[in-house]
């Protein structure tokens, strides 16, 4: 499929000129076509945070907001319904440490692995890609069961250690430290640096990139996650917003202006992030997955 | 911290993972293989020792967990054979030469992925309406289709989560396949058109089998998410799945008699139950792929 629009020099090519207009046309109107499909969706959703139930449930159908409100951001921020802006601070706040714990003991392990020579380490690395294919489904059950006895239900530790341990993150930065030249390491051994302090001061630095991919990775599962901390959390001023948001649609009489209001400000900084960090992480997504 | 020991530095550095590991994945798979065959309802309550009777029973007693993973089966069928054709035709677009705004789309069709599950499920809710719904409304109407009752209805629900599902996923699998039709030289497609193969014959002949892996990894993907869907129906049509139980998929199945119930062995049957599909799927799919390569 090619939609190069070199200028003609004869009647031949002149024809083709023409073939290539349709083609690039039929194309764009394709892309145009798909973009409206996944576009409409997330407009409806802003312009109905600003409408009435009756507006919203009228008929025709209206994509725009013609008599904006600001009510449902008015009643939500308020939190006489649910304490809507706590349990978005509550998922920050689990995904910022979510995320720093996860990179932590991600980047440790990658570098033992890509680093060091050790007795175990085969068998280690052949274990973890065998367990790595369990899914987690089958871990619910006993870890719920242990997050009740160490004292844990319904508080955020009880959320963050359990999927603060992941073997994908281990074998992200395994693949990104394993390049890091070992004469580097040598020459910081002669000048007296420490095995930490070469991990710390040459190993962390010099993986940056994939640090901030995996960062971004972590942090978007866990801002995203329903069913664990659906688990985990048992009081709304402990809540998630995702599990607010279900709570908001499970109410008696259900203000759906206001829930789109929600869904619409906890959506709003991911698009953000990844509209500032787009090329890096969309050229990255598969790295490790697909490049050996 | 480390000081001298490059002996036992590694082992330093790879002891906190594997210890949490240990702890919150290792030792919860173990359990629950252990409690999958015993009978405990309820925290704090013995469990007693009942052999394989929970797996019987889920097999030969309990039709609402037949039910949960014939619905997600036709859930991972449905939104494959929808998904990887759309995503790769999009690749293919998104993958020619002078193509302006490539940036634009890309990542338009993307968001839909970093976008909540219980998010989506909300927004769908406004998608499906069946009275003043967008499909039923913008899409169906001016072909002269009659309202669908999609949500109400126990036939329409799970095309519903099928076309939510192609939603929210085709985007990602596209950007996948333009890694995959990165990463073929195009030197070989030069060579065949040289050779006067033409496009479709190009597409078939050099394209298509050098996407192999970059298909397995999208299928693999496809049906571990498929098991593992559980917010947006839950969102959609409530965790009873809905009219007749049509959207009830096997995470929300597990999650009802688990956390609701409280039926702890019972629970980590149905688990294991989905995990040994769920290896036999990529399994079974593999080996396909593999196949197809001399043909």
């Amino acid at each position: 499929m090619r939609l190069s629009l070199a200028p003609p020099s004869d009647s031949a090519e002149r024809k083709s000129l023409y073939k290539r207009l349709v083609e690039a046309t039929i194309l764009y109107a394709i892309l145009f076509f798909f973009a409206l499909l996944v576009g409409i969706p997330f407009l409806y959703m802003l312009t109905g945070s600003f409408k009435t139930n009756g507006q919203l449930f009228s008929w025709p159908v209206n994509l725009l907001a013609p008599e904006p409100t600001l009510n449902n951001y008015e009643r939500l921020l308020s939190g006489e319904e649910i304490p809507y802006l706590q349990q978005m601070g509550n998922s920050v706040i689990i995904a910022v440490s979510q995320s720093a714990l996860t990179l932590l003991f991600a980047s440790m392990v990658g570098w033992g692995f890509a680093k060091y020579e050790f007795r175990g380490k085969t068998f280690l690395t052949i274990f973890l890609l065998f367990t790595f294919a369990i899914p987690f489904q089958v871990t619910l059950v006993p870890l719920f069961q242990m997050i009740v006895r160490l004292g844990l239900l319904d508080s955020f530790l009880g959320v963050i250690l359990p999927s603060s341990v992941s073997a994908f993150g281990a074998f992200f930065m395994r693949q990104a430290m394993v390049s890091i030249p070992g004469e580097l390491l040598d020459a910081g051994r002669i000048d007296g640096a420490s095995e930490w302090g070469l991990f710390w001061r040459i190993g962390i630095p010099l993986s940056r990139g994939a640090l901030s991919i995996l960062c971004v990775l972590v942090f978007l599962a866990a801002w995203n996650d329903y069913l664990w901390p659906l688990i985990v959390l048992r009081t709304p001023e402990k809540f998630t917003y995702p599990v607010g948001l279900a709570t908001l649609k499970g109410l008696y009489k259900v203000e759906y202006g206001m829930i789109l209001g929600g869904a619409f400000i906890a959506t709003l900084p991911i698009v953000l992030i990844f509209v500032a960090g787009r090329n890096q992480i969309l050229d990255n997504l598969t790295i490790g997955a697909v490049k050996q | 911290m480390f000081g001298r020991g490059r002996k036992i530095a590694p082992y330093l550095f790879i002891s906190p993972f594997f210890v949490g590991y240990a702890i919150f994945f290792l030792y919860p798979v173990i359990q629950s293989l252990q409690l999958s065959f015993y009978r405990q309802v309820g925290l704090g309550k013995a469990p007693r020792f009942i052999g394989f009777d929970n797996y019987i029973r889920l097999v030969s007693k309990d039709d609402l967990f037949i039910k949960s993973l014939t619905n997600t089966t036709y859930y991972a069928l449905g939104s494959i054979l929808i998904i990887v054709p759309l995503a790769l035709i999009l690749a293919l677009i998104l993958h020619s030469p002078k193509l302006r705004f490539r940036e634009f789309f890309r990542f338009l069709y993307f968001t839909p992925n970093i976008t909540a599950g219980v998010v989506v499920g909300i927004i769908f809710n406004l998608v499906f309406e069946e009275q003043y719904g967008l499909i039923n409304n913008l899409l169906l109407a001016p072909l002269g289709v009659d309202n669908v009752r999609w949500l109400r209805e126990a036939r329409w629900i799970m095309p519903a989560i099928i076309i939510l599902g192609a939603w929210k996923w085709t985007g990602i699998n596209a950007i996948y396949f333009m890694v995959g039709l990165q990463n073929i030289p195009p030197e070989l497609k030069e060579a065949a058109r040289v050779d006067g193969a033409t496009r479709p014959q190009v597409f078939r002949h050099v394209t298509l089998p050098l996407l192999r892996p970059i298909l397995a990894f999208v299928l693999t993907i496809a049906i571990i998410g498929s098991y593992n869907l559980f917010a947006e129906p839950t969102i959609l049509v409530g965790l009873e799945g809905g009219p007749n139980n049509a959207g009830m998929t096997m995470t929300m199945y597990l999650y009802t008699r688990g956390f609701r119930e409280l039926k702890m062995g019972y629970a980590s049957a149905i688990g294991y139950s989905l995990a040994v599909i769920i290896l036999v799927l990529s399994l079974v799919q593999l080996i396909l792929i593999r196949a197809f390569r001399e043909d």
